[in-house]
């Protein structure tokens, strides 16, 4: 379907990463968000809080993240499209509830606009540190998507992605921002609102006494019934029958857990997104996400000019992993080089996928700043030799 | 001959029997209160929703037919705080435990009430953490033993009325489980007010607490529950604290009114915005 007018701020602008995610929120259909103040992610809400009372929802700010994280989860159940932003300290808090929004398939956005850590770290300066706890952070199995956008025009489109893939999937997806691309100031294009694809809700249409609410129809993703439609349905993070009442066996257990992983496992593919660069030739291929990408092209630019055969693989889509396409690669390829702002998080997966048929360098910085591309060539060139 | 039918059957998931709690335990008896207030109140029961935390209580989400939500650790306020933003039309109960509402959940409690947010809060007191075994809670009567407190609890216990009726709750209640007319009573009421309503009920824990604290069975309790109950409507919330074998002050302490939460704000919204302000917005999807 296409997106609701209401929402879209059709034109072009010249905003920062923050603002354009909340237009992005918008245009998606989110029309309910709860947030909690912290540096340097507020200007979304704080936007969202002006915007949304014109458009035909609410914000409210909670005392804490995780009031922000289960508030927005309770507005979904009535109905709405939700989400709620934070960075590291706040996202920490959180953590529990993307459990609670992956165990009982409440699609929803979490946006964690990244900040040097661990604890209070660096509050106003980047980093890209929290991309493991983004996949692994909440107890238990479970399996999320996560995005990272390396400019404003993209912090509006993938947010719209990221609503889009939390219906479809009826997951929590991590919309993984760093504080740059969050403040960043750029054009950013927003089209018309038909222009704009939405994914409709899973919201189910059957007759009160066929309606089971966590059985599926094949692809492993149920329809969704909201509180007052008369279903009487039942919600909670026990583990569930499909009637969604608790079942404490093993059986249930693995035939649950499972599900929810395999849902997003199997679709992994049409998933991953990702912009490449020279792959075909290339005996060198960087890796990297989010603001390290746009430094990394400096890295790849200097690099060519020198004549080596670099290739430059961004990922969009962090979580699933895309291990197929790095697997691929790595069987022609000589090395990978991994640039991030972290001490080696994405690049343990890089690894992993490669299996070592390629080397694999990690260009780690603690965060607090972005690389020297200087830096990132120095590990080209090692990786070519 | 036709069976006859407990009237409040068609309120129960009777295909999730027999429940979790213990012979005994109080809780049952909150729900029956509750289910006949249903019907005496005559709420209608499609738009009707229960957010529980987690604890023996927030089991009671999972045994009512209703939309129920079965939450986190102490994050039922929130979360029927955003299913009713979101749904206005929604009639939202809070149903659970006094250490999911006020240890854990006790910032939510607090902020909940102060911002008159319209959800109607059973919070049923039994005086221990008893899911987890009988350790102490910020309800614990002074001096009672429980398993995290070996040599008797030292510190002193929340008073809820008092404290949600200073951070601003519109009606305040508290009965015990022997008071089940009154009970239901109150509950009824808090569905004709529109704002934040708490309902204390205080609950034997036989199992755990009255145990080891030598207190007797559920039936000792419920002796001691009606000789020791004062009925004070509009007592000083402030001196309701409880102890371990002392007089329990009950009655509704706090009927007052002020606007909630989503009134003020459509109100404020429609003041700063003018026509620009979407005034009912249908906030569904799809």
């Amino acid at each position: 379907m296409k997106a609701d007018p209401r929402g879209v701020l059709t034109g072009v602008h010249f905003i920062d990463g923050d603002h354009a995610c909340c237009e992005g929120a918008l245009a998606a259909g989110a029309r309910f968000a709860s947030g909690y103040p912290i540096t340097p992610s507020t200007e979304v809400v704080e936007r969202f809080a002006a915007r949304v009372p014109t458009v035909g929802g609410t914000f409210i700010q909670m005392e804490d993240e995780l009031a922000a994280s289960i508030a927005l989860q309770g507005a979904v159940w009535g109905g709405a499209k939700a989400f709620t932003v934070t960075s590291g300290p706040g996202f920490s808090l959180m953590m529990e509830h993307i459990g609670y929004a992956a165990m009982t398939e409440t699609p929803c956005v979490f946006v964690d606009v990244q900040r040097g850590g661990p604890s209070t770290g660096l509050p106003t300066l980047p980093a890209q540190a929290d991309m493991m706890q983004a996949r692994w952070g909440s107890h238990g199995d479970y399996e999320i998507i996560a995005l990272c956008p390396n400019s404003p025009q993209e912090c509006f489109d993938l947010t719209i992605k990221a609503f889009n893939l939390a219906e479809e999937f009826r997951v929590p997806v991590m919309f993984m921002m760093d504080e740059v691309v969050g403040h960043m100031t750029e054009k950013v294009v927003i089209p018309a609102a038909d222009e704009i694809e939405i994914t409709p809700r899973r919201h189910t249409h059957k007759a009160l006494e066929e309606y089971l609410p966590y059985g599926t129809n094949g692809d492993g993703v149920p329809e969704m019934a909201y509180a007052g439609e008369g279903y009487k349905f039942h919600v909670t993070g026990l583990t569930h029958d499909e009637r969604g009442y608790p079942n404490m066996t093993p059986q249930v257990q693995d035939k649950l857990v499972r599900r929810l992983q395999e849902k997003v496992h199997r679709a992994a593919e049409s998933i991953a997104m990702f912009e490449e660069d020279q792959l075909e030739e290339a005996s060198v291929v960087v890796v990297s996400y989010g603001i390290t990408s746009r430094v990394a092209q400096r890295a790849v630019d200097l690099a060519r000019e020198r004549g080596l055969r670099v290739g430059k693989l961004r990922l969009i889509t962090a979580w699933p992993f895309p291990e197929k396409k790095i697997a691929e690669l790595a069987g022609r390829i000589k090395a990978f080089v991994v640039p991030e702002l972290n001490l080696g998080q994405m690049v343990r997966e890089v690894e992993r996928a490669a299996g070592g048929k390629a080397k694999t360098f990690a260009v780690s910085h603690a965060g607090g700043g972005v690389h020297n591309p200087e830096q990132i060539l120095e590990a080209i060139l090692e990786a070519s030799r | 001959m036709s069976e006859a039918i407990n009237p409040v059957e068609p309120f129960l998931r009777s295909d999730r029997m027999p429940h979790i709690w213990c012979p005994g335990c109080g809780i049952g008896t909150t729900v029956n209160c509750f289910a006949r207030a249903l019907i005496e109140s005559k709420v209608d029961l499609q738009s009707l929703a229960i957010v529980s935390g987690i604890g023996c209580t927030g089991r009671v989400a999972g045994y009512v037919k209703l939309d129920s939500f079965h939450t986190t650790h102490g994050r039922a306020i929130p979360f029927a705080t955003g299913l009713k933003l979101a749904n206005p039309k929604l009639n939202v109960v809070v149903y659970s435990g006094d250490g999911d509402l006020s240890a854990i959940g006790g910032n939510h409690l607090i902020h909940a009430a102060r911002r008159n947010i319209d959800l109607k809060v059973i919070c049923v007191n039994n005086l221990t953490y008893a899911m987890t075994g009988g350790q102490t809670a910020p309800t614990t009567p002074e001096l009672s033993i429980t398993s995290t407190s070996p040599y008797g609890v030292f510190e002193p216990s929340f008073n809820l009325p008092h404290l949600v009726e200073a951070a601003g709750a519109v009606y305040v209640a508290r009965w015990t489980t022997y008071h089940v007319r009154q009970l239901a009573r109150s509950i009824s009421e808090a569905f004709q007010k529109k704002g934040f309503s708490f309902i204390e009920v205080i609950s034997p824990c036989p199992t755990l607490y009255q145990r080891r604290n030598k207190l007797g069975d559920g039936l000792e309790t419920m002796k001691y529950y009606r000789q020791k109950s004062k009925v004070r409507p509009g007592a000083p919330t402030g001196e309701l604290g409880l102890t371990m074998t002392g007089e329990i002050i009950v009655g509704k302490f706090v009927d007052r009114d002020r606007p909630d939460y989503q009134t003020v704000m459509r109100a404020q919204l429609k003041e700063a915005l003018g026509e620009r302000f979407v005034a009912d917005p249908e906030m569904t999807c799809s």
